[in-house]
């Protein structure tokens, strides 16, 4: 569960950075003086949905390092085999990486208001994402056809298990992402509302590439160097 | 924040009971699995459900409630953050809220680790995966499993599972200190140190998981570590029920039935944590750890506990949410019965439990150590049983009858401070508060203020002066 809490860890240092500024030592029971009450909310409050956003990224984040943690203590019994990695999960990576950027692209057209630049930046976003899932698909069926199925071994599952959580947030996000760029298109818009729809999908985007890098360093093996450099260093 | 997320996580949510409760008409019934659902046994043909379609509703329910939930717990956590009235800064907030959000917070955390566990055993038990399964050989059969950890079970399901506790728990406490507050006309003792408590309690509760799990077996230096973390938690939580007991000191109580069910909460929780400090110590667990002794200690401090809360809730807030009173007699009926019988049935457990008499058997039969008089005393606990049992009967009449019947409330019937009371229709209409948004001057619990004309002086009133103030200070 290290990597869990390692995670927990991360989050609980957020919190307890909010909660810094946040005026826990104050005695409300000596404030009840106008002048201080005006001051409750004075900054203009960041928008709902963006800190909405926030949160789920940190439920999402839970889930994925649960299942590293599990990944690691699955690992350590003696029916492991490791898996080899296909080629083809590079070009995907590739593939994330590029809808990414498109779409941090189509941020900074979208922050200038220039609409123009903006459509094709999210089309582009769009269009590599969903390569990206049809190539992961792509590689089940190449790691099938080799004879590496689900069952066979607990890397298999893992690796079956985790690529699937993985395409349907992706999944997820090309839903809100399409209807994004359906708005993009529409005749009447309104380009505050649509400028913060693009910052919240290019958020959701990096933080699934994140996830997946991690996720691709865990199959190729590198992880694993990594977390037996952490033993080494702890013992 | 997030009405739509919040209605659809509601429906979620009812989807979620629906699957599980169609587990009662499925092909050989529910899951025998009990509630913490350990493989290789839940999965297995000797288990009720375990081959058929019992556990699968189970895992299903799980993970369709676990999506529910979260929409619902963003909508919360989101709303605390960014929708509170003007001047509610986070040091204003009713202990409540800030036990509710607290424990939504955990509960978002939390919840995806049942998740995980929950995917992954439904791999295992459709797809042929090994993520829990060890080679076994069931029926003379050899399965196809092997390998697999049914110890990672474990550190999931109670990686989520000890969290749970307080995510029922600090709901309760926040509700407790405010009903103690509202019917015993005092601010709340050491407001600052019950928030730091919550917020204390809520993160060291999850580094104390694996002491349900002592009888696995476990290096004893993560049982050193585990019976540390789970005594230290102990201290903050001690911190909250002194503070309870010092508002109550030199209050002006009345004995409502909201206070009552506060006073029985606290008293019961006192009861079931103690018992928790002896079971929290590895070679005191492992000999109690499968007798009806956990069963007292969980019963009284998970159940009985913040379900006493609950009904002081109910009573509580009843006026508001219909505009009239629950009845009093009736009202008293229920309190004795559910707090002196729940007390009769699960006191006499812990006696049951250094007996050594086991749990989760259903007769125990002719065995050497178990004495006659143990077996009188299960009849005395069933009977106690039924009676609470019935007694909620009597609650749920109230319910209803006083709806109609009901004495009117009016808007403010505990003369409270908080901002549900000063809502200008009662029940209060959409939205609460029509057109304008209410403003919030100071903190909630503004009560036997000195100089002050009344006993209490709403949030939602301005300072008008300030040698008021000074005199309190
Ligand atoms: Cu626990």
């Amino acid at each position: 569960m290290n990597v869990t809490l390692l995670f927990l860890a991360v989050i609980g240092a957020i919190i307890a950075w909010w909660m810094a500024g946040q005026r826990l030592t104050s005695k409300p029971w000596l404030e009840a003086s106008p002048v201080q009450t005006a001051t409750g909310l004075e900054d203009p409050p960041a928008p709902a949905i963006k800190i909405g956003l926030y949160v789920f990224l940190g439920v999402v984040g839970a889930l994925f390092s649960l299942f590293i943690s599990a990944y690691f203590m699955r690992m350590a019994s003696s029916d492991w085999w490791g898996m080899p990695v296909p080629r083809l999960l590079w070009v995907n990576t590739a593939l994330l990486a590029t809808s990414s950027a498109a779409l941090q692209w189509a941020k900074s057209e979208a922050r200038h208001g220039r609409m123009g630049n903006l459509r094709p930046a999210l089309v582009a976003g769009l269009l590599l994402a969903a390569l990206f899932l049809a190539g992961q698909i792509e590689a089940w069926r190449d790691l099938n056809a080799a004879g590496y199925v689900l069952a066979d071994n607990p890397a298999n599952s893992f690796f079956y298990i985790l690529t699937g959580l993985h395409g349907l947030h992706i999944l997820g996000g090309l839903v809100v992402t399409g209807r994004t760029t359906v708005r993009a298109f529409a005749a009447d818009i309104a380009p505050a509302r649509l400028r913060l729809s693009v910052d919240l999908c290019t958020l959701y985007s990096h933080f699934m590439l994140a996830v997946w890098l991690i996720l691709f360093a865990l199959f190729a093996g590198w992880a694993n160097d990594f977390v037996d450099l952490c033993r080494q260093l702890l013992s | 924040m997030f009405p739509y997320a919040n209605m659809l996580s509601y429906w979620i949510y009812l989807l979620a009971v629906l699957i599980l409760a169609a587990g009662f008409f499925a092909p050989g019934g529910p899951t025998g699995a009990g509630w913490t659902l350990y493989p290789p046994q839940s999965v297995l043909s000797g288990t009720p459900g375990g081959q058929d379609w019992g556990i699968l509703l189970m895992l299903s329910s799980l993970i369709v409630f676990i999506i529910g939930f979260t929409m619902g717990g963003l909508n919360y956590v989101v709303t605390v953050l960014q929708g509170r009235a003007r001047g509610m800064t986070l040091m204003r907030m009713p202990l409540t809220v800030w036990g509710i959000f607290t424990a939504t917070v955990m509960a978002l955390l939390a919840f995806p680790a049942l998740f995980v566990a929950c995917v992954m055993m439904l791999f295992d038990r459709l797809l042929g995966t090994s993520f829990f399964m060890p080679a076994i050989v069931e029926m003379g059969t050899q399965l196809q499993h092997g390998g697999g950890s049914p110890i990672l079970f474990q550190h999931l399901f109670w990686f989520f599972g000890h969290p749970e506790v307080y995510i029922v728990a600090l709901p309760a406490f926040g509700i407790v200190s405010d009903l103690i507050s509202t019917h015993a006309r005092k601010n709340i003792f050491g407001y600052r140190m019950m928030v730091w408590a919550i917020v204390i309690i809520a993160a060291l509760s999850f580094v104390v998981w694996a002491h349900h799990m002592y009888v696995s077996g476990m290096n004893p230096a993560f049982g050193f570590f585990f019976a540390t973390t789970t005594l230290i938690i102990a201290v903050p939580t001690a911190i909250k029920v002194y503070n309870w007991v010092l508002t109550l000191w030199r209050g002006d109580i009345h004995l409502t039935l909201p206070m009552l069910f506060a006073l029985a909460f606290i008293v019961t929780f006192v009861n079931g944590g103690l018992t928790g400090l002896f079971l929290g110590n590895v070679v005191v667990d492992v000999p109690l750890s499968d007798t009806m002794f956990v069963v007292a200690h969980f019963h009284m401090v998970m159940g009985v506990a913040p379900i006493l809360v609950v009904f002081g809730a109910i009573y509580h807030w009843y006026p508001k949410v219909t505009g009239r009173m629950l009845n009093d007699v009736l009202g008293h009926i229920h309190y004795w019965t559910t707090f002196l019988g729940a007390y009769a049935i699960f006191f006499p457990m812990h006696y049951l439990g250094l007996l050594g008499v086991p749990r989760r058997y259903y007769e125990i039969g002719e065995t050497s150590f178990v004495p006659p008089s143990a077996h009188t005393l299960n009849i005395f606990i069933t009977v106690m049983a039924l009676v609470v049992g019935a007694a909620q009967v009597v609650f749920l009449f109230n319910l209803v009858w006083s709806l109609f019947r009901g004495r009117e409330a009016g808007g403010n019937p505990w003369r409270a401070t908080t901002l549900e009371w000063q809502t200008p229709q009662t029940p209060p209409a959409h939205g609460n508060w029509g057109k304008d948004l209410p403003i919030v001057y100071r903190w909630a619990y503004d009560y036997s203020v000195p100089g002050a004309p009344e006993d209490f002086i709403p949030q939602t009133q301005p300072a008008t002066d300030r040698v008021t103030r000074e005199v309190m200070t």
